[in-house]
């Protein structure tokens, strides 16, 4: 992992996004501590709702936590859900301070909308393919090095489990299985990607299609094998302030958190690649 | 049992509470009338899959009532009829699957008949037979959610039938098995057809325990509630629509066979 890259990209972001006042401190000298994050030119407190894609539970409850930790009297609420789910919400006028969507056309929802504006690119998560930590297909990746396709990697029949082409993993799933000539071989298009994981966990699929993050996620559950087709389609994550948002201070400084060096730094942590 | 009183003369303090209970459940079904895209109704229902996930809607939630019945009735019969030891245990576990979230439901069901469940792995290993993301399973999901809605209604139905009947079936030497079918059955068999009606209609709305048991592939899995769920993923219209087509298809179904069978006496639900 290339810190400094990291840390290029973020910075080059925040220049793009034209945010301010974030600190340069590192993530090791600035972990809970309540130097990092926004230089409290206000205060900030209330209640800062925040709606997110379901991948990125973990990593966003983590800078939830340390957020709160910088603004003692603040509240951090989420919700999690499918990306799209969370556009539908926020159009049919959910209260919500801030989306982070998995994808930029669930984004273009509430933009279309007019609820959200200027978002940010924050994170980009491409796809792997996961098999059961016992590998019951004896999957091996092809010598020769180099980065294999996924019909060398996939190649007799095997129960695969993909995301839903209407929902941002899904719709990237079909994009690489199309790309490999593979449309037609998922069996079952879950809602999200949390159940394509949680059925390649309890063995139930061969294989499934999930993103790096998730594989990150699951720890030792699976075996992930990244494929040549998957920079095909990778999912880049924006994070907009809401137009409507109840508590906009709060909101501001949370999108800060998450595009400076420490919030990229968590980010990369989970998995996730610089954008 | 008593037959539905026709007419007025209702007392106004049922008649305002009744009046709000009847808005609360319909009001929701105009909100979706009101939103449905009327124009362009046509090209949203001859969508491809629309079809198809009707007929397997249709076909899982009759299956997933026959083998309800299959096993139910028997089931409501031992609750309310027979000594047997632990029965309140026994109608406590029947009720499981309604305090069960569905999502939970159908990871129970992965435990126990799935590829690498208590049974499933057997029947894997043996067989060759996989049961999760067929349409085996979206029966089985239905037939789980769904009976105890049957199994309740029958047994309310044992209870309130008059034993008698029974007792002097007996005392003119019909066997158990006989006085069951020939003085039982039929007696019990308004709240019989209430509970299958109930079953139906709550196996055809499943959705929790089918996504994650049975998965969702269009053609073999995807049911009407799944593909109304996806659609609301990215098309809010389509998805109301789809909700429509369900609605209208089930309560058409149900007027029917009302009409049929539940004709001559209203019959208490449990």
């Amino acid at each position: 992992m290339n810190r400094r890259m990291a840390a290029l990209g973020a910075a080059a972001l925040l220049a793009l996004a034209g945010c301010t006042g974030s600190s340069a401190s590192s993530r090791d000298e600035a972990t809970g501590s309540s130097a990092a994050g926004t230089s409290g030119s206000e205060q900030i407190t209330g209640t800062l709702t925040v709606f997110a894609a379901a991948s990125l539970t973990d990593v966003f409850t983590e800078l939830g936590d340390q957020f709160m930790d910088d603004h003692p009297g603040l509240e951090v609420r989420f919700n999690f859900a499918g990306s799209s789910a969370l556009a539908t919400q926020i159009t049919q006028g959910a209260p919500a301070d801030v989306f982070a969507s998995a994808d930029e056309v669930q984004m273009a929802k509430a933009g279309d909308a007019g609820l959200a504006v200027d978002p940010a690119v924050f994170a980009e998560n491409p796809l792997m393919l996961v098999v059961p930590a016992d590998n019951p297909l004896g999957i091996q990746l092809p010598g020769g090095g180099g980065v294999p396709s996924l019909t060398e990697i996939l190649d007799h029949d095997a129960t695969m489990a993909v995301c839903a082409p209407q929902v941002p993993c899904g719709a990237a799933a079909a994009k690489v299985l199309d790309a490999a000539g593979l449309s037609a071989y998922p069996d079952t298009y879950e809602e999200d990607v949390r159940a394509v994981l949680t059925k390649v966990e309890l063995g139930e699929v061969d294989a499934g299609l999930v993103y790096v993050s998730d594989v990150h996620a699951a720890g030792d559950k699976v075996v992930a094998f990244g494929f040549s087709e998957s920079f095909q389609a990778i999912n880049r994550y924006p994070i907009s302030v809401l137009t409507a948002a109840p508590n906009p201070a709060a909101a501001q400084a949370f999108v800060d958190l998450v595009l400076s060096d420490d919030g990229q730094q968590t980010l990369r942590d989970a998995g996730f690649l610089e954008p | 049992m008593t037959r539905a009183r026709g007419g007025t003369g209702i007392p106004a303090p049922l008649l305002v509470p009744a009046a709000a209970g009847i808005a609360f459940l319909v009001l929701p079904v105009v909100g979706l009338l009101v939103r449905t895209p009327w124009s362009d109704l046509g090209p949203k229902l001859t969508a491809p899959g629309v079809g198809d996930a009707l007929r397997l809607s249709l076909l899982s939630a009759t299956l997933a009532t026959l083998l309800s019945l299959l096993m139910g009735v028997p089931l409501a019969w031992v609750l309310a009829r027979s000594r047997i030891r632990g029965r309140s245990i026994l109608r406590a576990l029947v009720t499981v699957p309604l305090v069960l979230p569905p999502v939970v439901g159908g990871v129970a069901l992965f435990l126990v008949l799935g590829r690498q469940g208590l049974i499933g792995r057997w029947l894997f290993e043996q067989f060759d037979v996989t049961i999760p993301f067929t349409t085996t399973a979206v029966v089985i999901a239905e037939t789980f959610v769904a009976m105890p809605f049957l199994v309740i209604s029958v047994e309310g139905a044992l209870r309130a039938a008059d034993a008698r009947f029974e007792d002097v079936a007996a005392t003119l030497g019909a066997g158990r098995w006989t006085t069951f079918r020939r003085v039982t059955l039929p007696l019990v068999s308004p709240g019989i057809a209430a509970g299958a009606v109930l079953c139906w209609a709550r196996a055809l709305g499943e959705f929790g325990a089918t996504i994650t048991f049975a998965g969702n592939f269009p053609g073999t899995t995807q049911t009407m509630p799944l593909a109304v769920y996806l659609a609301l993923q990215e098309d809010t219209e389509a998805a109301i629509v789809l909700s429509m087509v369900l609605l209208a298809v089930s309560l058409a179904t149900l007027l029917l066979l009302r009409d049929r069978w539940l004709g001559r006496a209203t019959v208490p639900v449990a």
